[in-house]
């Protein structure tokens, strides 16, 4: 792991992102768009996963190998679902 | 061929060196952070709920000597079952090899003197006995659903489902723990010259067990927590009736109990993958593909868990779908089977006890397998569904292969662990009736099944009486070959000969140190220079 610099005011700079993105997520659930709720609530989720392991669990300066564990259980994550569709979808 | 370097103490007037096990008292192991007391802790936690869950076994075959209701009433029947399997899994099958004796082994073999996290490692010991402990709170309520917990029926039941699906979450966060360590330890511990091609196979499957542990294990404590917040909170996930979908709980629970049964079955393989080189005299044919067929085996392994499925409703195009994929995982099976025989091809084989639970892990193993095969197939496998058929599917694989593994490995590092020698003379008589008793158990219950006894019911008709009662007197025959193994256990603790610190003659580092080995594993980090197979055997 090489040496980074990231002061407290990326942190700082990140929370406020959270904070934002979390009133997005609460705002959007009062306008009704069907299916596009789901979509963009899961998108939030998502952007909001990858900043706090990106800069929270410094992510964004650890080397190949550990992104390698950290993106494998995506992989997975999209098998459980790709699966369970094959099911639903064609029942 | 590399030679014992081992300088230390030897055994001298009949007073073994007690190595790791000089330290005596309870907190000596209870707060012990050497991965081997840590192994052998697990693994007397773990042959406790073996002998437990066999009690239960011998239970449910003398009920079912006799067609109707006698002995205990179908309610506890189906508690007696359900105990058996979940106790088997959960407290047995899955954690004895890699918590027990891979705890023990992994750093020995890798040249390391600990796992990368100690307390990590003493730490999922403990919460694997608080879920233990939870486990033994909620017999008050026995669970009667199958160790498979499937709504709608576990969403329902006055049984407490709850409480002892908690103590699985907790049984899986030390399974995940210990993965973890496992994974951390191979990528960073191994010694100086210790590249990935040196690493025994071993290793190999312990890998390739953590990979599994670590990913598909969150998955069923999810589905658990789901389970609960349908009981409890009245959330509708699985529950028809409250719009939920109780196939979508099968999905989960098979996303991560088809994995597991490679994390019963590659530590297994990964023993054989040691034993069968030392015991025929030969390097092990075909390294690279036993190694990456433990790794494919744990990848396709997730593709799979469908196939548990052809007759529970799920859509047919995922049934063919996943009946497709199902015989994927039999290629890196088969590559894995070809390269132990190939091994002990034209070697120098002999018969002690290792290698004679080794080539029943072997042959009882490709029975196991094939008959997945059968039951890969769409057509088959709505035939024999449900049947004894699967019950002596999957015990061929788990007893005839993960146990036989699990003994095979017991027998050949008892000398290594304990300092002492099993005698020979009580481990061959064990392990033939033990071979015997199970074939007789449990190859009945093919013929049953195909026959067309349904699994799980307390009653049957009388048609089928012959074969249970032949089925039940191979039970005896296997209790009475373990009780022997046992004994031969017990003995060689406390009277065996004195184990030298290679018993066996074999090359991987664990041999090099003492027998048993001291607390920091080796005096000095041996330095690798070559694969652990170098045996002087004819070559093919």
């Amino acid at each position: 792991m090489k040496e980074h610099d990231s002061g407290i005011r990326t942190y700082i700079v990140v929370w406020g992102a959270l904070v934002v993105l979390t009133v997005v997520t609460v705002a959007v659930s009062y306008v009704h768009l069907g299916m596009l709720n789901v979509v963009v609530a899961l998108l939030v989720a998502s952007v909001k996963a990858s900043l706090v392991a990106l800069f929270f669990m410094h992510l964004r300066y650890e080397n190949r190998l550990v992104w390698g564990f950290a993106l494998t259980p995506l992989f997975f994550l999209v098998l459980i679902v790709v699966g369970t569709l094959s099911d639903t979808l064609f029942r | 061929m590399r030679e014992t370097t081992w300088n230390g103490e030897q055994p001298q007037n009949g007073r073994a060196s007690r190595g790791y096990l000089e330290a005596k008292g309870f907190w000596a192991w209870a707060y012990t952070l050497d991965h081997k007391r840590i192994g052998v802790m697990y693994l007397y936690t773990t042959l406790f709920f073996f002998l437990a869950g066999g009690v239960f076994a011998l239970l449910i075959r003398i009920k079912l000597m006799f067609p109707g209701q006698h002995l205990f009433t179908n309610q506890t029947y189906n508690v007696l079952f359900t105990m058996h399997g979940a106790l088997m899994i959960f407290l047995f099958v899955i954690p004895a090899i890699p918590s027990g004796l891979g705890n023990f082994f992994i750093p020995l073999h890798i040249g390391a003197r600990d796992v990368a996290f100690p307390r990590i490692n003493l730490m999922s010991y403990w919460v694997f006995v608080a879920g233990i402990v939870v486990i033994l709170f909620s017999l008050v309520r026995p669970m009667d659903t199958g160790w498979t917990f499937y709504t709608p029926y576990s969403a329902r039941t006055a049984a407490d489902v709850t409480t002892l699906s908690f103590g699985i979450f907790l049984i899986g966060m030390s399974s995940i723990l210990t993965g973890l360590n496992f994974l951390v330890t191979i990528h960073k511990l191994r010694a100086p010259g210790m590249t990935w091609h040196r690493m025994p196979l071993f290793i190999w499957s312990m890998y390739a067990t953590s990979i599994i542990q670590v990913l598909a294990t969150p998955v069923v404590g999810i589905t658990f927590l789901l389970l609960a917040m349908e009981r409890v909170l009245g959330v509708g996930f699985f529950d028809p009736a409250k719009g939920g979908d109780p196939i979508l709980f099968q999905h989960f629970f098979w996303f991560y109990s088809h994995p597991v049964v490679y994390v019963m079955i590659l530590p297994a393989m990964g023993i054989i993958s040691e034993i069968v080189p030392a015991f025929s005299r030969k390097p092990i044919f075909g390294y690279k593909a036993i190694a990456y067929s433990s790794l494919a085996i744990a990848v396709f392994g997730f593709f799979v868990w469908g196939h548990h499925m052809f007759v529970t409703g799920m859509s047919g195009t995922a049934a063919i779908l996943f009946s497709l994929l199902t015989y994927s995982v039999a290629i890196p099976t088969a590559i894995k089977v070809f390269n132990w025989i190939a091994t002990m091809y034209r070697g120098s084989i002999t018969f002690e006890s290792p290698m004679l639970y080794a080539l029943t892990f072997i042959f009882l193993f490709v029975i196991g397998g094939l008959t997945g095969m059968y039951l890969g197939a769409l057509g088959a496998d709505i035939h024999v569904h449900d049947t004894y058929f699967i019950v002596a599917h999957f015990h061929y694989t788990m007893v005839g292969g993960t146990v036989m593994g699990l003994l095979a490995g017991l027998h050949y590092w008892f000398p290594k662990m304990t300092g002492r020698m099993l005698s020979e003379k009580m481990g061959r008589p064990a392990w033939l009736l033990i071979f015997i008793g199970f074939n007789v158990t449990f190859f009945t219950q093919f013929i049953l099944g195909f026959e067309g006894m349904p699994r799980r019911y307390a009653e049957y008709p009388a048609q089928y009486q012959a074969l249970n009662i032949l089925s039940t007197v191979g039970s005896w025959i296997l209790a009475t070959g373990i009780l022997i193994m046992f004994a031969n256990f017990v003995r060689g603790l406390f009277r065996g000969a004195l184990a030298p610190p290679n018993p066996w003659k074999a090359l991987s580092l664990e041999w090099e140190t003492g027998s048993p080995p001291p607390t920091e594993n080796f005096e000095e980090i041996p330095t690798v220079a070559d694969w652990p197979y170098g045996y002087a055997g004819r070559q093919t």
